[in-house]
């Protein structure tokens, strides 16, 4: 990987455990990697897969998702259904080809600053070992090789039609 | 139940009593130990502080050396080298940088360590992997006259507590009580006998050894019973010196707990090496003990 | 993009918050780069955006460039965003056409890097940009408070809190776990510096709960179960049966004394297991209510069955009632108070001080009741051996200041310690040791008790005690403990041999607190006390509205600061009573009913029920007097028709959009 490489990450955090963790973590000065783009969102439940999905699909090189301990959710059982919503996904992103480490999901409780600062700068450590998953450029070579395959087959289809022409004539 | 083995310098010298009842008793006690091919010193405690990374690579090596074997579990029956393999590994875990270049060093020698294996020790082996009713099974001669001082030293719980309490450890005592002695209250259970200094600063160490010995005798044991090489050495060997020099007889036996097992399980006392104690001639079991007493 | 047939028009805030952002993030090029994106009309940079000329800014530019959207870059919204949604509406716009971008908790203040830090904050405050578009016009939800408080334990924090509450004339349920209400002050024998009596301040609180008209008091209780929200909370409470009818019950015992036990054989929790109570029992003479107990684990008509039951025959008030069971208080109230407490570190986990292995090893609350003169010896100290102590040592920070144990220092042990020597050396005129870190005694009077104690002859030996043994080397030592220490003052180790050891042990959370925190949803900190809302500006409340806490269970104090939070939160409660309604806020969700399939996957995933199917037009409906916000519902919805305010699809896509659309 280019030494420069920094990967994107995008975060969901619950308003009440992770997201408060992070604000401790501020109040506290502990550092860590300004790789993070956090996005609030009351519930770690409120987290759709196609948020996640958007994110890679938009150049996120990872997604943290953060929520209470389990039995401790605001919202009682919130993170619960994030957790079950959080395993197929697993399994749906590896079928598309993301390494299913670029995909983590953290109970970060709001005392915790602490662990949050270790989590972010392990999950960018981590990243960096993997290569930039870029998938917009891919979508973009993606998409001309698909053109390409429907020109080879259009092509193919005017060769065989004037063939048949040619044939009844 | 198998071990890699991991003897130490200690008991094929000064130790031989340690070995030699460790295995008799290990016999006993079906346990199979695979001695580690081609070990090394574990540096002792001293050459830690002399060349820390060279102190670590040596160490390291048999960790590795275990490893290459299969090991998932190795034990010694010193506690000195419990402590120092317990470190090497602790340290090469805690501090990376310090790890990487002891790995490093392993490489250039054509070993890989991984960290898989861990590290017990003799007791703890027996304490929970054979554990105390199995242990009672074997036993064949109930010790009921003797009262132990069960002496743990520094190494066997410090710094790491893998397997007792760090400042009150129970785990002899309760061994030597499933061998049907009675262990008593000791306060300094974990009171350092001086170590090397014993070589060194004579005075010193002799002065640490006495209080053991003294209290040991206050709080009514009969016996002293420990688990260290070193440790024994110390209380056994300065006997008769330390009582002229502070001028009170503080003179009790001392044995290795495994000694101790053996004489329960009914083992002949030379094979557990006894004749190798300096205060066995003094120790009221040898009566006891005695090949025609036993019917051996 | 339209708003009502309106152009967006967006003004963008960069606060500087003196250094504490500007220090590290390059305001100026945030803002410079704010001026760029689509419909921002105008964006500034100010020294602190929170205040007062702050806001006015925002409301004039709202006025005179007609801005109709605001983002403000600053600090977390938990601190302001309540401050700018208001300044909005001052200046007559609808408060949700607000965006916060937090830049300072989640941005300078964890990152080094002047470079990075500043695009991160560009990011983010290009993706507030994009949502705030897509925000809508939100109306607060008004709901009405309900007019009574629940307080949680009887400690003297409870009861402070519920006697002002009380005295407001609000209406009060003080649920208690215990027999009795008074908590651990009822077990001291004198309260530092002052050395006035306990039980004189206490007894006389603990009778005006009892008499109070406002005050429902539940003794022996727990709180089972807890629902609602703020101004109404469901509360279920389990009343455990105590075999005793407590409104015929006056605390005669004539049926204590009348146990077939003739003498006390069971340990006294009350007295810390140094006496002795019968299965049938008053935990001590001033407890509220003065009614008596029966303990069905140690009573022989429940053990046995056999008993006659001399205690019962004897009342002439037939209070007994051995038919009693379980009975479950469903209650609602407006606010609730959590003034649970502490318990005291178990000192059988330094086994190196020697308790539980030497008999006369004390902590320090077994000797509060040594030397209480309703306690199990009258008052005197004796020692387990039924001595008289000639000597002691009070060994500190026992499971305190300690990595091995807990790291916090319990901040009541240093003038505990002191007034416990002072208490001995009167009852017994020993010689005193204190065996210490430091001394810590800031607070009125405090400093000058420990003066005062000095003079007294109290022996202060500053080091952390190494051990406490029967180990000894002379003949001076010999049936005495041996305390060594490293006195850090004259540099050299040293043995004091003493008749008896206390142990000042420290202060942790109460038993059972972790199931309280789960029960009012609030969080805890590291060490497992209560969490504030903030540490300093709002130190009785939770992150859970309408729910407080006061007392030793948000972390040790002594006293005077335990009763002055237990009033804070009481003027809390008051206040949230007082205004009568709670707004909240409108982060709800709903169903668009054209979209709905009827799947109703919805449903179960609910855990408020706020989910209902309507059988006639087989679609799902929404209650937005139940729904809480989590958003749950809104990402399983397969067909995308529920909508959450605030945290619509279209804005959150928005800002995953736009955090990453920069190159």
């Amino acid at each position: 990987m280019s030494e420069t490489y920094e990967p994107k990450i995008v975060a969901f955090f619950c308003n009440w455990c992770t997201y408060a963790a992070a604000d401790l973590a501020g109040v506290s000065r502990m550092k860590y990697a300004p790789n993070l783009r956090t996005i609030r969102v009351m519930c770690s439940g409120r987290v759709d897969p196609q948020f996640v999905l958007e994110a890679f699909a938009r150049g996120a090189d990872g997604v943290l998702i953060g929520g209470c301990h389990p039995g401790d959710c605001h919202y009682i059982s919130g993170n619960y259904k994030c957790l079950r919503r959080f395993k197929l996904l697993k399994r749906v992103v590896e079928q598309m080809g993301i390494e299913p480490d670029r995909l983590r999901l953290e109970w970060i409780s709001a005392s915790e600053g602490d662990k949050l600062r270790q989590v972010v700068n392990e999950f960018v450590a981590k990243l960096r070992e993997l290569p930039p998953l870029n998938l917009p450029q891919r979508f973009v070579e993606w998409d001309k090789e698909v053109a390409e395959l429907h020109n080879m087959v259009a092509a193919a289809e005017e060769q065989q039609k004037s063939e048949e022409v040619t044939s009844h004539a | 139940m198998r071990y890699h083995y991991f003897p130490g310098c200690s008991v094929l010298g000064t130790g031989r009593a340690c070995e030699e009842s460790t295995q008799a008793v290990i016999r006993e006690l079906g346990v199979e130990l695979k001695e580690i091919d081609d070990w090394n010193c574990c540096g002792a405690t001293a050459y830690m502080s002399v060349d820390e990374h060279n102190a670590l690579a040596l160490a390291a090596r048999n960790l590795a050396l275990a490893e290459k074997e299969g090991a998932t579990q190795m034990t010694t029956p010193c506690s000195g080298c419990y402590l120092v393999l317990n470190k090497t590994k602790h340290y090469i875990e805690e501090y990376p940088a310090v790890g990487n270049r002891v790995k490093g060093s392993l490489r250039k020698a054509g070993l890989n360590y991984q960290g898989t294996v861990r590290v017990r020790h003799m007791l703890d082996i027996f304490v929970h992997d054979v554990g105390l009713d199995e242990i009672k099974k074997h036993v064949k001669f109930p010790l009921k006259d003797v009262k132990v001082a069960a002496y743990y030293g520094c190494q066997t719980v410090r710094p790491y507590k893998d397997f007792d309490q760090q400042h009150f450890p129970t785990k002899i005592d309760e061994l030597c009580e499933a061998l049907g002695a009675r262990s008593v209250h000791f306060p300094l259970k974990t009171r350092c006998c001086g170590g090397s200094q014993m070589g060194t600063l004579p005075s010193v160490a002799q002065r640490l050894v006495f209080a053991i010995l003294r209290e040991a005798k206050r709080q009514g044991a009969n016996l002293i019973v420990s688990v260290c090489p070193l440790c024994h050495f110390n209380l056994d060997s300065y006997q008769p010196e330390i009582v002229r020099r502070f001028g009170e007889d503080v003179s009790i036996p001392c044995m290795y707990y495994t000694q101790l097992m053996g004489l329960a399980f009914g083992i002949d006392p030379k094979t557990l090496g006894l004749q190798r104690n300096l205060t066995w001639d003094r120790c009221a079991l040898r009566k006891q003990f005695a090949p025609a007493a036993v019917g051996a | 993009m339209e708003n009502n047939g309106k152009e967006v028009r967006i003004g963008v805030y960069i606060c500087h918050c003196g250094l504490n952002i500007a220090g590290t993030i390059d305001v100026k090029a945030v803002c410079d780069y704010a001026q760029t994106l689509p419909h921002v009309a105008l964006a500034r940079t100010y020294k602190y955006m929170c205040s007062d000329p702050g806001q006015e800014m925002i409301i004039a530019d709202i006025a005179e460039h007609g801005l109709n959207r605001i983002v403000v870059a600053a600090c977390s919204p938990n601190l302001h965003e309540a401050t700018f949604r208001g300044a909005l509406q001052r200046a007559g716009l609808n408060p949700y056409y607000f965006q916060m971008v937090n830049i300072r908790e989640h941005g300078s203040w964890v990152h080094e890097d002047r470079k990075a830090a500043t695009e991160k904050a560009k990011d983010q405050v290009r993706a507030a940009v994009a949502r705030v578009q897509y925000h809508k016009p939100l109306e607060r939800k008004r709901f009405a408070v309900d007019q009574s408080v629940l307080v949680v334990g009887g400690g003297i924090a409870g009861i402070t809190a519920a006697l002002e509450i009380a005295n407001s004339g609000k209406h009060v349920y003080l649920v208690e776990r215990e027999p009795s209400i008074g908590g651990h002050m009822a077990k001291y024998d004198k309260t530092f510096p002052t050395l006035d009596c306990a039980a004189c301040i206490l007894t006389p609180k603990m009778s005006e709960v009892r008499e109070h008209p406002n005050i429902t008091l539940w003794t022996y209780s727990e709180v089972q179960e807890v629902a609602g929200h703020v101004g109404k909370f469901q509360v279920k409470v389990r009343r455990k049966p105590r075999y005793i009818d407590e409104e015929l019950c006056v605390g005669c015992m004539e049926c204590v004394s009348a146990c077939v036990y003739k003498e006390p054989k069971f340990e006294d929790e009350f007295n810390e297991g140094l006496g002795k109570r019968k299965p049938i029992f008053m935990p001590f003479p001033q407890a509220v209510p003065p009614v008596v107990t029966i303990d069905p684990e140690t009573c022989l008509k429940f053990k046995t069955g056999k008993c006659k039951s001399p205690c019962a025959t004897v009342c002439d008030r037939k209070a007994v009632d051995f038919s009693q069971t379980e009975r479950i208080e469903e209650i609602e109230v407006g606010a609730v108070i959590i003034a649970t407490g502490f318990k005291t570190f178990d000192a059988t986990r330094l086994p190196l001080y020697g308790y539980g292995i030497y008999a006369n090893v004390y902590t320090s609350l077994e000797v509060e009741r040594l030397v209480n003169s309703s306690g199990p010896t009258g008052g005197e100290i004796v020692c387990r051996n039924g001595r008289k102590p000639k000597s002691i040592g009070i060994i500190h920070c026992v499971g305190s200041r300690d990595k091995k144990t807990n790291r916090w220092c319990s901040r009541v042990c240093c003038m505990y310690s002191l007034k416990l020597a002072h208490l001995l050396r009167e009852h017994t005129g020993a010689d005193v040791y204190q065996f210490y870190i430091d001394m810590r005694c800031p607070g009125k009077g405090y400093d000058e008790f420990y003066e005062r104690l000095l003079d007294e002859g109290i022996q202060m030996i500053r080091g952390r005690a190494a051990e406490v043994t029967d180990w000894t080397m002379t003949p001076e030592e010999e049936g005495k403990l041996v305390i060594r220490v490293e006195d850090t003052l004259s540099a050299y180790v040293r043995r004091i041999p003493v008749d008896m050891v206390v142990l000042s042990v420290g202060l942790e959370p109460a038993a059972g607190a972790d199931e309280v925190r789960r029960m009012f949803n609030i969080s805890c900190s590291k060490e497992g006390f209560f969490l504030e809302k903030h540490p300093k500006l709002a130190p009785v409340e939770t992150a859970t509205a309408g729910v407080f806490i006061a007392g030793c269970c948000q972390g040790p104090k002594d006293i005077p600061d335990t009763v002055a939070q237990a009033g804070a939160a009481a003027a809390h409660a008051i206040a949230l009573l007082d205004k009568g309604f709670v707004e909240i806020e409108p982060n709800t969700a709903y169903i668009n009913p054209d979209h709905c399939s009827g799947c109703k996957s919805c449903i179960p995933l609910c855990p408020y029920h706020a989910i209902s199917f309507d059988e006639q037009l087989k679609k799902a409906r929404i209650d937005e007097a139940l729904c809480a916000g989590c958003g749950t519902c809104v990402a399983a919805c397969p067909s995308g028709s529920i909508i959450q305010n605030l945290f619509e699809d279209d804005q959150i896509f928005s800002e995953i959009d736009e955090v990453l659309s920069h190159v």
